[in-house]
C-alpha cells in the first residue's frame, strides 16, 4: 500500500486522506496510519507546493552551482555538506558523481545577490576547491510537470 | 435516375449518439463523460518512434500482413500475456484498429445469404450488428442483464442457438458495461462452442485494462485455437486511437482469407503506425501498468460517488466504463441523458446506443483526470437529488 500511496502524493500533495481511501480501495484509518508513519519514519519529508514564479510579480531567480571539493582529515563529504546546505539561501545539496562533488542550488531575489553568496560564503569554506554557477533561465517542466503550457483535452466530446 | 443505393446500407441506422454529440460541441462549458477512447497521449517513446520512421523516410507500404517485426512482437507479446502461441507468419495480419478485424473477419467466415446466424452479446460496441448485415449474415442479439454482471451465461447462450449459428462474438472486456468474463465464466462458453461446432470472434480490445486478476482469452483454452479469431489492438493498452492499428490472431484457414479481403481493400495497416506499434509492444509494460492503476483508482472513485448518491451500478471490473441503472427514476436512458446534458451540462451515453437491452442504463467513462469526474460527478449528484425530490413531491 506505501508505494500506492507515495505514488498518488507525490503527484497531488494536497488529496485528502477520503479521497485517497477511496481511490486505493482501502479504509481512511488505514491510510492515515500509513501516512503517519511514513512522516515518522522520514519517508514522506515535506509537502511542497509546485509554484511557476514566472507568472508573478515576485523577481526570482535560481542558480545550480557545481562545487568541487576537497575532503579532509575527519570531514568527510557529509561533513562538508552540512556546512552548505545549513544556509537558509541554499535550496537544495546533492552529492554526484561524476566532474565534481556537489550540485547546490541556490535561490535568491537578485542575480547579484546569489553571486555574493557563491563569492563570500560559499567559495570561502575551507573545503571548496572551485564553483561554477549556472542560472536558471526558464523552467519548461519541473517535477515532473510540464509548466510551460497548459494541457488541453482535444478529444471529440463523445465517442464510442 | 435510378436508386444509387444499396437497400441493406439505407436500412442500417447510424450510430445512436450523434444527436448528443452535436448538443455537447455547441455547449459552453459542458463536462463530457461520453468519450470511448484513452485520456492519456501515446507514451512519448512510442510516438517518437513514429517519427524516427518518418525521418528515415519509411513511407512505404508493408507487406500486407504487417511488418515481420511488429507480427513477431505480437506474436511474443500474446506469448506472454495470454499464454497462446501464434506462428508470426501464418497466424498473425496487422489491420486498421481493431475495427477492421471485426469487419474482415466476419467477411471471411460468413456464406452472405445463406441464413448463418451470428449471436451478439448486448449491449456492447456499436460495429457487430451492422458488420455482420454487411457480410450477409444473420444477427442474432443475446441480453446481457445485470444479474449476471453482464457476463455471457452458457443458459443465454443455449437459448439462442439454432441450428444455423455460426459464430459467437465475444465482446469482453465490454464497452459499454465494463463487465470482463473470467476463467470459469469462458469454459462454459468454450464446452458449448466445441459441443455444438460453433467459431468465435473474441474481440480484446480492453484486455490490458482488467482489475481484478489477469485477461483471460478464450483462445488460451483447450480446443479454443482452431475456433477462434481473436482480435485486439492498440489503441486502448497503449492510448493510441489516432494511430489506427490493431491486429488479428487466428488459424491459419481463416487468417489467409482475412487476408485476402485486408489486400484488396486496405493493401496495409499506416506504415508510421506499425513501426510505432513495435516499440509499443517491446518497451511500454512500465505505461500500462501505470495507466491500469490510474483508471483502476477513478473507477474506485466513480463506484463510490455513484453508491453515495444512490445510483445503482453492478461493479464494473474492466475497460472504463461504468454502467449504472437508472430505472428508479422512471425515465428512458435517452431522457435521461438529454435532461442531464441540458440542465447540469454533463454529457454521457444513453446504454441504448448499445442494443436495446441498455435502455434504463448510462455509459459513463473514466477516461478523464480526476479533477474532471469530481466536477461531474458534483453535477450528476445535484441532478439525482433534484430528480429525487421531485418523485418525493
Amino acid at each position: 500500500m506505501r508505494e500506492k500511496i507515495l505514488a498518488v502524493l507525490e503527484k497531488n500533495s494536497r488529496i485528502n486522506i477520503k479521497d485517497l481511501a477511496i481511490l486505493l480501495g482501502e479504509s481512511e484509518a488505514a491510510v492515515a496510519n500509513e501516512i503517519a508513519n511514513m512522516e515518522k519514519e522520514h519517508i514522506i519529508c515535506g509537502y511542497h507546493t509546485l509554484i511557476n514564479w514566472d507568472n508573478t510579480s515576485e523577481e526570482k531567480v535560481q542558480a545550480l552551482i557545481e562545487v568541487k571539493v576537497t575532503p579532509q582529515r575527519g570531514m568527510g563529504f557529509d561533513k562538508i555538506a552540512e556546512r552548505i546546505y545549513q544556509y537558509s539561501e541554499v535550496d537544495s545539496v546533492f552529492l554526484m558523481s561524476g566532474g565534481y562533488d556537489f550540485t547546490v542550488i541556490i535561490e535568491g531575489k537578485t542575480m547579484r545577490q546569489v553571486a555574493l553568496f557563491v563569492s563570500e560564503k560559499l567559495s570561502t569554506l575551507d573545503s571548496v576547491l572551485s564553483t561554477a554557477t549556472h542560472f536558471v533561465l526558464k523552467k519548461y517542466k519541473d517535477h515532473g510537470t510540464v509548466i510551460a503550457e497548459p494541457i488541453h483535452d482535444e478529444r471529440m466530446p463523445i465517442s464510442l | 435516375m435510378r436508386n444509387p443505393l444499396s437497400d441493406t446500407i439505407v436500412q442500417i441506422p447510424p450510430s445512436g449518439i450523434r444527436k448528443f454529440f452535436d448538443i455537447v460541441s455547441e455547449m459552453k462549458d459542458a463536462i463530457s463523460l461520453g468519450v470511448g477512447e484513452p485520456d492519456f497521449d501515446t507514451p512519448w517513446h512510442i510516438r517518437e518512434e513514429g517519427i524516427y520512421s518518418l525521418e528515415r523516410g519509411r513511407t512505404f507500404y508493408t507487406s500486407n500482413a504487417g511488418l515481420k517485426e511488429l507480427k513477431e512482437e505480437i506474436s511474443r507479446y500474446i506469448k506472454r500475456r495470454c499464454n497462446v502461441l501464434y506462428d508470426y507468419a501464418g497466424e498473425v495480419m496487422v489491420t486498421v484498429g481493431g475495427s477492421e478485424a471485426i469487419d474482415i473477419a466476419l467477411r471471411a467466415m460468413i456464406n452472405p445469404g445463406a441464413g448463418e446466424e451470428v449471436l451478439i452479446p448486448q449491449p456492447s460496441y456499436v460495429s457487430y450488428v451492422p458488420c455482420t448485415i454487411l457480410a450477409g449474415g444473420v444477427p442474432v442479439v443475446i441480453e446481457l442483464e445485470a444479474k449476471d454482471e453482464f457476463r455471457l451465461t452458457p443458459e443465454k447462450l443455449l437459448e439462442k442457438l439454432t441450428p444455423n449459428t455460426k459464430i459467437l462474438i465475444l465482446p469482453f472486456p465490454n464497452n459499454p458495461t465494463g463487465a470482463i468474463m473470467e476463467k470459469e465464466d469462458l469454459e462454459a462458453i468454450a464446452k458449448i462452442i466445441i459441443e455444438k461446432d460453433l467459431f468465435v470472434i473474441s474481440d480484446e480490445i480492453y484486455s490490458e485494462l482488467t482489475y481484478k486478476g489477469n485477461h483471460i482469452t478464450i483462445a488460451s483454452l483447450p480446443g479454443m485455437k482452431e475456433r477462434t479469431v481473436l482480435i485486439n489492438g492498440f489503441s486502448k493498452a497503449f492510448a493510441m486511437t489516432g494511430w489506427r492499428l490493431g491486429y488479428a490472431c487466428a488459424p491459419e484457414l481463416i487468417l489467409t482469407q482475412m487476408l485476402k479481403i485486408h489486400q484488396f481493400a486496405i493493401m496495409c495497416a499506416p506504415t508510421t503506425s506499425q513501426y510505432a506499434g513495435v516499440d509499443a509492444l517491446r518497451n511500454s509494460d512500465e505505461d500500462v501498468k501505470n495507466m491500469r492503476e490510474a483508471y483502476n483508482q477513478r473507477r474506485r472513485y466513480l463506484m463510490h460517488a455513484f453508491r453515495e448518491m444512490g445510483l445503482e451500478c453492478f461493479e464494473p471490473y474492466g475497460a472504463f466504463y461504468t454502467f449504472p441503472c437508472i430505472k428508479r427514476f422512471g425515465m428512458s436512458s435517452d431522457e435521461f441523458a438529454t435532461r442531464l446534458l441540458q440542465e447540469e451540462k454533463v454529457a454521457v451515453v444513453p446504454g441504448t446506443a448499445f442494443g436495446d437491452c441498455g435502455e434504463g442504463y448510462l455509459r459513463i467513462s473514466y477516461a478523464y483526470s480526476l479533477e474532471d469526474l469530481k466536477k461531474a460527478l458534483e453535477r450528476i449528484k445535484r441532478f439525482v437529488d433534484r430528480l429525487d425530490g421531485e418523485t418525493a413531491l
